[in-house]
C-alpha cells in the first residue's frame, strides 16, 4: 500500500519566496514493514535511515555498555564473512554503513549506489540479522571502548555530561554513560552481547526513512529483506523518569584552564500543546544564533565565552531544558551569574515583540532549507515518524510557528523556565563559585 | 568499530580523497570580474537553496611575524559593523531571512559563507561586498572580541592535551615556514593583538582581486554573473597586493622527537608527521599517490595499519593516516598509533615502522587499490548530494594555488595512480630526517610534577 502526499511549502513572511516541493510516499512492504520515502532519481544512490527505538537504555541490569559494544560489533563480521571479509565486501561496492547508539535509539545510516544496491542490502541485512560476534572481534572492540572510557574520564566535556545526568537521572539508564564503566565493560561476555542484540534489534521498534534513487515497490522489497528475520519483539522499554532539580551549583574539581558547564532543569514533551511556544521561546533565549539573548549577553557584550546555547531536550522517558557554556576558570562565576539573571528575566518578563518577530522569521525561513539532500531528507523522515507526526506536518509546521503569540511566549516562559530549579554543573577549577550544599 | 572518541580532529585532515566527476563538472561554471575577482558557480536545482561563499587568498600563514592569530581575529571582527551595518546586523539580517552564516580561517585561506533561500543571494552579495571594504571597528569591539578568541583558544586548545600536543608537534615540524604557528595564534601574541594589527591585515588582503566567489545551489551562472557584477563589480582592486611569498623550508637534516606529558592524558599515543609535498598546479601525480597512500595505510577497516596493528598483532586499538593534499606550501603526512593496553609507545612506534617498511618492500595489494579507486569514484556520486562540499573543494583549491582545471583533472589523476607510484612516493616522504615523532603521555606516577607544563 502506498499513499502519496505532494507537499509544497511556501513562506508566509512578507516577500519571502522560498518554496520547496517534496513528495513523501508512505510505503508498507508486503511483509508489513513501514517506511517513508522521497523518491529522487537524479543521483544514482539511496540514503537509508533506520532507527530501532530503545537504544542503550535497554542495557540489562549490571550490563551497562552491552548495547554500545554490541552496536560497535555489527560491522565486525556477519554470516560467512569475518570482520575483514565484511569490510572488504562493503568497501568493494563503496557502500557506507554507519551504526550508532544513543540513549533511546540504535541508528543505522546507509548509503549505497544504485548499481550495487542488491549486494549492499544483502550485506546490511547480514550485519543486522546475523552478526557473528566473534570472540576476537569482541576483544578488539572492547579494548577500543575501554580506551574511549579512559579518555573520557579526563575530558571535561565528558565529565560534565556524566555529572549532570547522574545528578538528574540517578538510577535510571539516562543517569549513566551508555559506554558503561571499565568494570562493567570488562565483565561483558559474548552471551551478554547476543542478548543485547536480541533486545535492541527487533521488528516491533523499527522506523525507516529513505530518499534517493529507489521506487516504493523496490523499497518495500528491501524492507522485507532487511527485517523479516529479526525477532518480532525486543526488550520492554524502560520506565519514564521524573526530573527534579534544586537550584544551585555542583562543582566537579578538575585541573584544566577553562571551566565547562551544563545547566538546566525539567523541560517539555514534544507532544505538549505548548511545544511550539517553547521552541520559539528557546530560539529567542538561547538558540544557536548571535541574536539569542544568551549569546548576546555572555559573548557579544562581555566576551566571557566562545559559545553558549540552550535547547529543549525531549527524550523518550524524560524532558529537559538544557544549556552549555565554557569560560576561563576566573570568569566562569560571572558567566553563571549572567545566565542565571537572564533565566530569571526571561521567566518573569517574556520576550519583546521584535524578538518574537525575528525568531519567527528565522525559524520559518530556515525550515525549507533543511531539505537539501537525500541524506538530510532521510533523517528528517525518520525523525518525523518517531515524533508521531504525519507527512503533512511539513506544510503545517510553519503555521504553528506563526501562531505563537507574545502572550504564549510569556506564559510558557513562566511555566517552563524555573530559576528556583536551575542547576549548574561546573567542571574545572572555577574561582569565586560556591558549590551548593545538597543534591 | 572504527570510530573512537579520541580527539583526532587534526585541523588538516584528509578523510577521503573526494573528487569531481564528469557529470558534476558539467554543472560547474567559472568566470572572472573585471576587477580580478574569480567566480565559481556549482548548480544544483533540487532544492531552492544557495550557499554563498567568499574565499580570500589569505590565511594565518600570511600574517606578519609577531601577530599570530590576527587572520582569525579579523575574521571574527568582520561580523562587527561597517559604514552601513551595525555590529551584529550582518548575521541578524541573514537570520531574518531564514539563513545561517559563519566563517573560518585556516593556514591558507579565510572564508565567509551563508546558506539562504536562493532568492536572497543578491542581499548576501550586497552585505559581503560591503564588509570587504567598509569595515568600521571600535576599540570596544576589539577588546571584547579578543576575550572571545582567547576563550575559543581555551576551548579548542588549552583544555585539550591532544590539541596542545599537536600544536607543539607542528611547531617542531616546520623549521622556517609559518605553518608551524597555530592558526588561532600563540596565546601571548593573541593577548597583544590590537586594532592596528587587524586593520593592517584587512587593508592588505581584503580586496576583490584577492577573493574568490563560490556559489552553489539553485542558481544559474547568468544570474550569478549579473548579481556579482552589480555587487562585487564596483569594488576597486588592490594594486599593491603582492605575491604570497612566504619563508620556505630549508633542507631537513635532523629527525625531531618530542614527548608531551599532561595529567589529563588517559590514553597515550604516538604520532609521526613527515613533511610532504601538496598538489601542484599541473603536476598533481605525486600528491595523488600520497592521497591514495593515506587510504592504503589508514582508510578504514581494510587498511594496512588497521589490519596489521589492530587485527593481526593487536598492538594498537586505533590507527590512522592523514595527508592534506590541498595546501599552498609544504604539507605533511601524519601517522597515528594508539597502543593497546600494556603496549609501550616505543613498541607501538617500532610496529609502525615495521609496517611502513613492509609496504615499501612488498608494494600495494592490487585488490585494495581497486577498492580504493572504486570508493573514490563512488564518493564523486555521493558528493553530488551535498553541493556545499563541492563549493568548499573549489574554494580550498583556488586559494592554495590550484586552478579549476586542476580540480577537474584530480579524479583522473587519482585513478591513474599505480602501486609503483605509491611506493615511490612513500619512499621519498618516509624519511625520518624530515619528520617529528611525538609521544603524548600522562606523567609517570614516580615522576615529579614539574614536567607538566599545564
Amino acid at each position: 500500500m502506498i499513499r502519496r502526499f505532494v507537499l509544497a511549502f511556501g513562506m508566509i513572511c512578507a516577500g519571502f519566496a522560498a518554496h520547496a516541493e517534496i513528495e513523501i510516499q508512505e510505503v508498507t512492504s508486503p511483509g508489513g514493514f513501514k517506511a517513508w520515502l522521497v523518491e529522487e532519481p537524479s543521483i544514482p544512490f539511496v540514503a537509508l535511515e533506520i532507527r530501532f527505538l530503545g537504544g542503550a537504555s535497554l542495557d540489562a541490569p549490571g550490563k551497562r555498555g552491552a548495547t554500545n559494544l554490541m552496536v560497535g560489533l555489527l560491522e565486525e563480521g556477519a554470516e560467512d564473512l569475518d570482520a575483514r571479509g565484511f569490510a572488504e565486501a562493503r568497501d568493494g561496492i563503496a557502500a557506507q554503513f554507519r551504526y550508532d547508539v544513543g540513549d533511546d535509539t540504535v541508528s543505522v545510516s546507509a548509503k549505497f549506489l544504485t548499481e550495487t544496491r542488491d549486494e549492499a542490502v544483502d550485506l546490511l541485512r547480514s550485519s543486522l540479522v546475523s552478526p557473528r560476534f566473534d570472540e576476537v572481534a569482541i576483544e578488539r572492540v572492547r579494548d577500543q571502548v575501554l580506551s574511549g572510557i579512559r579518555s573520557d574520564a579526563t575530558d571535561p566535556d565528558e565529565i560534565v555530561g556524566d555529572a549532570f545526568y547522574g545528578l538528574v537521572f540517578g538510577d535510571h539508564p539516562y543517569g549513566t554513560n551508555q559506554n558503561g564503566t571499565v568494570e562493567s565493560v570488562t565483565a561483558l561476555t559474548r552471551a551478554d552481547i547476543v542478548d543485547a542484540h536480541r533486545a535492541a534489534l527487533a521488528q516491533d521498534r523499527i522506523y525507516v526513512g529513505a530518499a534517493g534513487d529507489i521506487s516504493a515497490e523496490e523499497l518495500g522489497a528491501l524492507l522485507d529483506k532487511l527485517f523479516s528475520d529479526l525477532p518480532e519483539t525486543g526488550a520492554p522499554q524502560p520506565a519514564d523518569v521524573e526530573v527534579q532539580t534544586e537550584a544551585g551549583v555542583t562543582v566537579v574539581p578538575f585541573d584544566t584552564p577553562q571551566s565547562v558547564a551544563i545547566f538546566g532543569h525539567k523541560g517539555m514533551t514534544r507532544d505538549d500543546p505548548d511545544f511550539f511556544a517553547a521552541y520559539v521561546l528557546n530560539t529567542i533565549f538561547g538558540g544557536g544564533g548571535f541574536e539569542a539573548r544568551l549569546m548576546h549577553e555572555v559573548r557579544e557584550k562581555r566576551g566571557l565565552t566562545y559559545g553558549v546555547y540552550s535547547y529543549l531536550s525531549p527524550r523518550e522517558h524524560a524532558e529537559l531544558m538544557l544549556g552549555r557554556v565554557a569560560s576561563a576558570n576566573d570568569r566562569i562565576a560571572e558567566t553563571v551569574d549572567v545566565i542565571r539573571d537572564e533565566w530569571t528575566k526571561m521567566a518573569t518578563e517574556g520576550a519583546t515583540p521584535e524578538e518574537l518577530e525575528r525568531a519567527k522569521t528565522y525559524l520559518t525561513g530556515a525550515y525549507p532549507l533543511r531539505f537539501d539532500g537525500n541524506a538530510p531528507i532521510a533523517r528528517i523522515l525518520v525523525g518525523m515518524q518517531m515524533d508521531d507526526l504525519s507527512p503533512d506536518y511539513i506544510t503545517t509546521r510553519n503555521a504553528k510557528i506563526e501562531a505563537v503569540t507574545l502572550e504564549d511566549v510569556k506564559r510558557v516562559a513562566g511555566e517552563l523556565m524555573k530559576p528556583d530549579e536551575l542547576r549548574f554543573v561546573v567542571v574545572g577549577q572555577p574561582e569565586g563559585l560556591e558549590a551548593t550544599v545538597g543534591q | 568499530m572504527r570510530r573512537l572518541t579520541l580527539l583526532f580532529a587534526f585541523a588538516l585532515s584528509l578523510t577521503a580523497p573526494v573528487a569531481v566527476s564528469a557529470q558534476e563538472a558539467g554543472k560547474v561554471s567559472t568566470f572572472a570580474l573585471d576587477n580580478g575577482m574569480d567566480v565559481v558557480v556549482i548548480e544544483d536545482h533540487r532544492a531552492p537553496v544557495v550557499v554563498h561563499m567568499v574565499w580570500y587568498r589569505a590565511g594565518s600563514a600570511d600574517e606578519r611575524p609577531g601577530a599570530s592569530g590576527v587572520a582569525h581575529f579579523l575574521e571574527h571582527l568582520l561580523f562587527k559593523g561597517t559604514d552601513t551595518l551595525a555590529p551584529g546586523e550582518f548575521s541578524a539580517t541573514v537570520a531574518a531571512n531564514g539563513g545561517s552564516d559563519n566563517a573560518f580561517t585556516s593556514f591558507d585561506t579565510t572564508a565567509y559563507h551563508q546558506r539562504v533561500a536562493a532568492d536572497r543571494l543578491g542581499l548576501m552579495m550586497k552585505m559581503e561586498a560591503d564588509r570587504m571594504v567598509n569595515l568600521r571597528l571600535s576599540e570596544a569591539d576589539i577588546l571584547t572580541e579578543r576575550e572571545v578568541i582567547i576563550e575559543e583558544r581555551n576551548m579548542r586548545v588549552e583544555n585539550s592535551p591532544g590539541a596542545l600536543f599537536r600544536e607543539q608537534k607542528n611547531a617542531a615540524l616546520y623549521l622556517n615556514h609559518p605553518y608551524g604557528t597555530p592558526v588561532i595564534g600563540w596565546r601571548h601574541e593573541m593577548e597583544q593583538l590590537d586594532l592596528d594589527d587587524a586593520l593592517a591585515y584587512y587593508r592588505q588582503f581584503y580586496a576583490p582581486n584577492n577573493a574568490i566567489l563560490v556559489v552553489a545551489g539553485d542558481v544559474t551562472p547568468e544570474e550569478v554573473r549579473t548579481l556579482a557584477k552589480e555587487h562585487y563589480g564596483p569594488l576597486p582592486a588592490n594594486p599593491d597586493l603582492g605575491d604570497r611569498a612566504r619563508p620556505t623550508e630549508p633542507r631537513h637534516l635532523s629527525e625531531r622527537r618530542m614527548t608531551y606529558t599532561d595529567p589529563r592524558v588517559s590514553q597515550p599515543y604516538i604520532t609521526r608527521s613527515y613533511l610532504a609535498p601538496a598538489r601542484t598546479s599541473g603536476a598533481q601525480q605525486e600528491a595523488a599517490a600520497l592521497a591514495i597512500l593515506s587510504q592504503v595505510l589508514g582508510g578504514g577497516q581494510t587498511s594496512v595499519l588497521t589490519q596489521k596493528l589492530q587485527f593481526e598483532s593487536r598492538v594498537a586499538v586505533y590507527t590512522d593516516a592523514y595527508y592534506d593534499d590541498t595546501t599552498l606550501d609544504a604539507s605533511s603526512f601524519t601517522l597515528v598509533v594508539v597502543p593497546a593496553p600494556g603496549v609501550s609507545l616505543e613498541k607501538a612506534e617500532a610496529a609502525l615502522d615495521e609496517v611502513l617498511a613492509e609496504v615499501i618492500a612488498e608494494g600495494i595489494d592490487a585488490d585494495q587499490l581497486d577498492r580504493i579507486k572504486f570508493q573514490i569514484k563512488a564518493s564523486q556520486i555521493y558528493a553530488l548530494d551535498n553541493p556545499a562540499s563541492i563549493a568548499r573543494r573549489y574554494g580550498n583549491a583556488l586559494t592554495t594555488g590550484l586552478t579549476v582545471d586542476d580540480v577537474q583533472d584530480w579524479p583522473d589523476v587519482l585513478q591513474a595512480v599505480t602501486g609503483e607510484d605509491i611506493v615511490a612516493a612513500a619512499q621519498k616522504v618516509f624519511d625520518r630526517r624530515q619528520s617529528v615523532t611525538g609521544y603524548l603521555m600522562a606523567p609517570d606516577a614516580q615522576t615529579p610534577q614539574q614536567e607538566v607544563t599545564q
